[in-house]
């Protein structure tokens, strides 16, 4: 049992919806599993593509993104955008090897606290399966790179020529 | 006259273009000769490694990188020429960040090699041979250099100064790197030297609202002249890209492909692109949404077509039982 694959799952949580409802399970003692860890943000239509593509890049094995369930949403249509990102960022993943089974999206109310612990259970038993992804990248992205140069001038020059 | 500055060129993973964009500043090139000695420029010069590791170090006052670095030559020559140069510039969108050569990200080497050496309908080569990097000739050794596992950017193997994007640099901005080379008045590096805004910021077309039905690919529509091209639904990559190049595609009715890599701001030009595209669907309901994203053909090319290996994910991602599925295949 000690070696049992453990993954990390990062969701992003609608502040509105889904992260009372995840609220709603703690006060209500739901057990479910700690594998995930949740971020919350203001609407799942705030969730940037690239906060998923981040949170593999530094060692996620799955992503949930949960909001308020169609027509629900604290404004108007937030869900409705992450909705319309969601199959072209699954299928681009796919691309770079990362498997659909990794990605969730759902809608959880703010009183579904028993829905929330449910899908977390599912999630973390499909990532469970898959096994790690094993996708953490070294050294700094594009960006940080621009920013805060690492120093790299004085370097050994390879002896391979 | 003072000292005249000293250029080097080199030319690494890249098809040759930014070669050519050099001279694409017409009798300008003689303005930079004026101010300036070439010191090393394989394409255009006779010039040995040799001597440039003879040369002191920061003795070069401008070295102008192309292409991006996926062999031990390449890698040796960035660290080298780092080491020799007081101003490195990646030139062109292949140094910046990878460029289409980055694309190869989404495969192995060892797919890569099967591809090149053996299946390719022009190929013939019954007895499977693969390049060595080194072999044992009767007259002595023989060595090439490594071909990597992955495409790195420049600036993902040394530290990089200066970024002059495009596929290739427009001579506008070749221009203006010089000159601001000549009088000493670069931007504090790191910089890149191009807009700070996006693509359609400089595009001409009007643009109104955007809701795509379907999106369609540059071969199967003729474009409306002065209409934003993502308004008649063709996929333009400007939202997610930089601008500096004058929007010079759209101006021939071809949609931008992104070749300035991601603006101010946006770390993952194809996580922006994702966005943006998906932003001016017009559906709502979950199956709406798959018929139109269906029409989007090949995201991961399309988005990352310049910017693959400075990507949030870099490079495809196989799993070990992946690999061994397909060592088994092989073995078949």
């Amino acid at each position: 049992m000690k070696n049992e694959f453990e993954p990390n799952i990062v969701a992003f949580c609608c502040t509105w919806c889904t992260y009372t409802g995840a609220d709603l399970a703690g006060i209500s003692r739901m057990i479910y599993p700690s594998n995930v860890k949740i971020i919350r943000t203001m609407c799942s239509g705030r969730v940037d593509p690239q906060f998923v593509m981040k949170a593999f890049r530094e060692g996620a094995d799955g992503v949930m993104i949960c909001g308020c369930h169609p027509g629900d949403c604290h404004y108007q249509n937030g869900n409705v955008k992450a909705m319309r990102r969601y199959p072209l960022l699954v299928e681009m993943l796919g691309q770079f090897g990362i498997e659909e089974d990794r990605i969730m999206l759902e809608w959880v109310s703010a009183s579904e606290g028993d829905k929330f612990a449910e899908i977390c259970e599912v999630m973390t038993e499909r990532v469970k399966k898959l096994g790690p992804l094993g996708m953490k990248r070294k050294g700094q992205d594009f960006r940080q790179a621009l920013m805060h140069p690492a120093k790299k001038i004085n370097e050994e020059v390879p002896v391979k020529a | 006259m003072a000292e005249k500055l000293k250029f080097a060129f080199y030319w690494a993973a890249s098809c040759g273009g930014c070669e050519v964009a050099v001279l694409d500043i017409d009798q300008k090139i003689l303005d930079v000769i004026q101010v300036a000695d070439i010191v090393f420029w394989p394409c255009a010069m006779d010039f040995k490694y040799k001597d440039v590791e003879a040369m002191e170090d920061k003795s070069i006052d401008v070295c102008f990188f192309n292409g991006a670095v996926r062999s031990s030559e390449q890698e040796h020559l960035a660290h080298l020429l780092r080491r020799k140069s007081k101003v490195m510039v990646a030139f062109g969108s292949c140094a910046c960040f990878g460029g289409i050569p980055g694309l190869a990200n989404l495969y192995t080497k060892e797919e890569i090699m099967r591809r090149q050496y053996i299946e390719t309908p022009t190929t013939v080569n019954p007895e499977k041979t693969m390049p060595q990097t080194s072999y044992m000739a009767p007259e002595g050794e023989l060595t090439i250099p490594e071909f990597y596992e992955s495409v790195n950017s420049l600036g993902q193997v040394i530290d990089v100064d200066y970024y002059l994007p495009g596929c290739p640099p427009p001579p506008e901005l070749v221009v203006a790197a010089v000159e601001a080379i000549a009088k000493g008045n670069l931007p504090a590096a790191p910089a890149i030297i191009a807009g700070n805004k996006t693509v359609c910021e400089e595009c001409p077309r009007t643009k109104a609202e955007k809701i795509v039905k379907k999106f369609k690919r540059v071969h199967q529509v003729i474009p409306e002249d002065d209409v934003c091209l993502l308004e008649q639904g063709i996929v333009c990559c400007g939202p997610g890209t930089r601008s500096g190049c004058g929007a010079q595609c759209l101006q021939v009715n071809m949609p931008c492909r992104g070749c300035f890599g991601p603006p101010d701001h946006v770390t993952d030009q194809g996580a922006k692109l994702l966005s943006a595209l998906t932003s001016i669907m017009d559906a709502e309901d979950p199956e709406k949404i798959m018929e139109i994203t269906k029409s989007i053909a090949d995201p991961a090319g399309t988005f990352y077509r310049f910017s693959m290996p400075v990507s949030l994910l870099e490079k495809k991602h196989f799993t070990k039982e992946a690999s061994e599925k397909k060592d088994v295949a092989e073995v078949k």
